[in-house]
């Protein structure tokens, strides 16, 4: 599987023309040696990144949303069993283990961090974006996250109340936010469209987009 | 049920680079894999991963510092966790990533 490269072979076909980082000669040196042991391979690895970069992702977690606003029945079931609710639309999906499903008010609006590390709902939103696991949001999300909605372009009256969500592994938040007004008769996927990562983390709300509106 | 492309469409355009090289794209899948076989618990990975956070931010380097180290201590943590484990001893993890670091080896992604 990895062979000892000769000198000749090193400067014909070289795939790192520079020693790799230290790090990365880590990484390397990691799945070598698991894969020599049987204890992985290479296609369990390619199959769980190319599901995070490509399968998964926010789209999970919008279509939930879309169906949540538009069957009361079936938002019912997101809060109270948000996994079996997830598995309903997404038979396929990875299980949403430890989702805990959040809805804003029109007197409460929900902010989710991981405080310690970087806890997230990846079943349904992928994997975070790099600012979700900056020392900043962690610690000022909760420390002053009125100031952080505001850098994300997000100004609340002073009257909706912030309420911030510190994910663990036992429980990862996703919000579900209000259906904008301007948005009657829309189909699901239409819905599903305006409700991006970010509303779902809690830094934005679903837009409707000025020509829609007019 | 949605047409998944099209209910992704938009959420994606908001999204960001999430892996910004190989290697951290490869941590990740390690760490993973390892777990949905059973060679530890999630909370054990986690546990390690925000000990590292923890002390990378109580070494002054707090606030305005970018997120770029993220991926060093998740595979830092992945690495004990193996140590720990007794998968992985630590003189042959040693001599192979001299090897990565001479060119001595192909790489594997």
């Amino acid at each position: 599987m990895t062979e000892q490269r000769s000198h000749q072979h090193d400067r014909d076909h070289d795939h790192h023309p520079e020693p790799p980082s230290e790090v990365e000669a880590r990484a390397l040196a990691l799945e070598s040696l698991l894969r020599e042991k049987g204890l992985i391979s290479g296609e369990e690895i390619d199959r769980i990144v190319s599901a995070y970069e490509h399968d998964i992702g926010p789209m999970i977690g919008a279509a939930v949303v879309a169906r949540a606003w538009v069957d009361p029945e079936y938002r019912q079931r997101l809060l109270a069993e948000p996994a079996a609710a997830v598995a309903e639309l997404n038979p396929g999906a990875p299980n949403a283990t430890n989702l805990a499903v959040v809805p804003d008010t029109p007197e409460v609006h929900n902010l989710v961090v991981c405080t310690l590390c970087s806890c997230y709902p990846w079943a349904v939103l992928g994997l975070p974006p790099s600012w979700y696991k900056s020392a900043a949001y962690r610690s000022r999300a909760v420390s002053e996250p009125r100031e952080v909605l505001k850098e994300f372009g997000l100004a609340l009256p002073e009257s909706v109340r912030v309420n911030v969500w510190d994910s663990s592994s036992d429980l990862r938040y996703m919000i579900l936010p209000e259906r904008p007004a301007g948005t009657e008769g829309w189909s699901e996927p239409e819905l599903a469209a305006i409700v991006t990562r970010d509303c779902m983390i809690g830094v934005a709300l679903p837009q409707v987009p000025a020509a829609v509106r007019s | 049920m949605i047409d998944r492309e099209v209910a992704g469409s938009l959420p994606r355009k908001n999204g960001e680079l999430v892996f910004e090289s190989p290697w951290e794209s490869r941590a990740f899948g390690m760490a993973v894999v390892m777990n949905e076989k059973g060679a530890y618990q999630w909370e054990e990975f986690r546990d390690r991963l925000i000990e590292r956070v923890g002390r990378r931010a109580q070494e002054g380097t707090s606030s305005s510092e970018p997120p770029t180290h993220y991926y060093e201590d998740w595979l830092s943590a992945f690495e004990s966790l193996l140590v720990a484990r007794g998968m992985i001893e630590p003189e042959e993890l040693a001599a192979r990533v001299k090897e990565y670091q001479e060119l001595r080896r192909d790489p594997v992604f």
